[in-house]
């Protein structure tokens, strides 16, 4: 598993992974005006399970990991945006 | 008085379950039932949120055995929760992790480490016209009307389908929860009345369904819907060896049918059912349209409706969907009641959502609209139009999270001065597709 990716290549790989949620789930926004911090689930942007599935599966492809929600706090994993790519920064093969 | 026993297996050593550390007997079942009956607070109903299928069984067993009804509503949002508790001031909140209760009483799965369970004797018989489980119908009057089930009829219900699909023996995997009828059915039942064993967790990305596959024995039974099954084959993983494939809850593609069918090397069968009348019929996808009913399950027909009774149906429940029946006996679906809303497996009425945004204070008139999209690309979404002066969208979205479930929540939800309601009052289709074709692609929904 690589390294915990430092703060500044998480913040490199931020703009990328809004702009693959925003294209995944068809989010009528752009992918700039989410904030980084908020949650993706409940007030934030208001995801779901089924946006989580979705997601996965993109994320797998293009990042090359299988995202488990037995050994991994998923409620940690999307609590933002910013949480999510530091996941996927650090568990990615591709 | 007729009594029911509370599982079918012979033997106290026979399991009953899989769990991560390894197999459960039906006599350690029996014991964390007592032991928990023991814990629970005075009252009649039970609110069971038990994600973990194994302490789900133990909650309606320790239920059962003390004459508490299993509350079990399709939505757990903060208005459910409340009408719940005035409905049943009574009632005990079983959890086990974190769940946002409200004010419900509450009781946190305790630690049951200490049973000893050489002291349990015999399967213990439960009356069969004891009420067993509470399920909530989304009535036509935007209010959820509470349908009881007795034991007896569930057992039955539960016999129907293991003999339907011959499952006895096989290891179970459920992808779907144990409080919703379907994973109820055939998950929780067929455990207790259908001699299989389910795997306690509820598996949710492709990888865990693949492990929790791989952990239990052989023959396995996959409990799915269309969508888990088309996450899990679009994957790419290398699926383990599945005997038999069950999905329910939505259409199922005759593509996706073949392709799990294939892959999987394995039949899929899909279940027909309703709340009110539980499984009462399956078919082979990839081998046609017609479903063939459950043993003694029949169905009549009056006034444009369908009607089903017989077998483990108590009473003559209406079902929700135009139906032909054949010559034979089988019958055809053609599409469901309009009003009726099933997004990845839950179900409401657009009835019920409307009420639920007109009921928020601000609010003067709305509606829910369900969009005609393909079926095959992704999940279809709701979206709701709402006359609202001085809201925002935010606040209302916030204030309708309360109400309903996320899954429903409108994307998008879009203001206007005033719906295109007709002469009297009504809110044609028509005129709903056409402001949902003039809002499309140019709305910001959810933020």
């Amino acid at each position: 598993m690589p390294a915990n990716p430092t703060p500044e290549a998480v913040a490199a790989l931020l703009p990328e992974i809004a702009e693959l949620v925003v294209s995944a789930l068809n989010l009528e926004i752009a992918a700039g005006t989410i904030d980084p911090d908020a949650p993706l689930f409940g007030e934030g942007l208001g995801l779901d399970s089924i946006d989580i599935l979705e997601l996965a599966l993109v994320i797998s492809k293009r990042y090359g990991f299988q995202l488990r929600s037995d050994n991994e706090d998923n409620i940690r994993i999307f609590s933002s945006l910013r949480a999510l790519t530091a996941h996927i920064a650090a568990q990615r093969t591709k | 008085m007729t009594l029911v026993p509370l599982l079918g297996h012979a033997g106290l050593d026979e399991v009953f379950a899989w769990r991560p550390e390894g197999p459960v007997t039906v006599r350690h079942f029996l014991a964390d039932a007592a032991a928990l009956a023991a814990c629970l607070p005075p009252g009649r109903h039970l609110l069971n949120v038990c994600q973990d299928r194994y302490q789900f069984a133990v909650g309606l067993a320790a239920g059962l055995l003390s004459g508490r009804i299993s509350l079990q509503p399709s939505s757990h949002s903060p208005e459910t929760l409340r009408q719940i508790h005035a409905a049943c001031p009574d009632v005990c909140c079983l959890c086990d992790g974190d769940f946002a209760s409200g004010d419900l009483p509450r009781l946190d799965f305790p630690a049951l480490a200490a049973v000893d369970s050489e002291k349990v004797a015999k399967i213990p018989d439960v009356p069969a016209d004891q009420p067993a489980i509470q399920v909530y119908t989304s009535g036509s009057t935007g209010q959820p009307l509470p349908y009881r089930k007795s034991w007896g009829s569930l057992v039955r219900n539960a016999r129907a389908e293991a003999s339907r699909l011959n499952v006895a023996g096989h290891a179970i995997v459920g992808t779907v929860p144990a409080q919703h009828m379907y994973g109820f059915e055939s998950t929780v039942l067929l455990a207790l009345h259908g001699n299989a064993p389910f795997w306690s967790d509820k598996p949710f990305y492709p990888q865990d369904i693949v492990a929790a596959l791989a952990t239990v024995p052989q023959p396995r039974l996959l409990v799915s819907t269309p969508f888990h099954l088309a996450a899990l084959l679009e994957s790419g993983l290398e699926l383990p060896a599945v005997d038999l494939l069950l999905s329910a809850t939505a259409p199922l593609s005759e593509e996706l049918a073949a392709a799990a069918e294939s892959r999987f090397q394995a039949p899929l069968i899909e279940i027909y059912g309703c709340t009110e009348s539980g499984q009462i019929a399956s078919r082979r996808t990839t081998a046609g349209r017609a479903w063939e009913l459950f043993a003694d399950v029949r169905l009549a027909q009056e006034g444009g409706q369908t009607f089903a009774c017989g077998g483990h149906v108590e009473g003559r429940p209406a079902l929700a969907d135009v139906i032909e029946i054949l010559a034979d006996g089988r019958f055809l679906l053609h599409g469901r009641d309009a009003d009726l809303v099933n997004i990845a497996g839950k179900r409401t009425s657009l009835a019920y959502l409307n009420h639920q945004i007109a009921s928020i204070a601000g609010v003067r008139d709305a509606a829910f609209y369900l969009p005609e999209e393909g079926a095959a690309a992704g999940i279809t979404r709701l979206c709701a139009f709402a006359v609202a002066p001085g809201l925002e969208v935010p606040a209302l979205l916030q204030a309708l999270r309360e109400r309903i479930d996320p899954i429903f929540l409108p994307r998008p939800l879009v203001l206007v001065d005033h719906l295109p309601r007709n002469g009297v009052g009504k809110l044609p289709l028509a005129a709903l597709q056409v402001l949902h074709a003039a809002h499309a692609g140019k709305t910001h929904g959810r933020r």
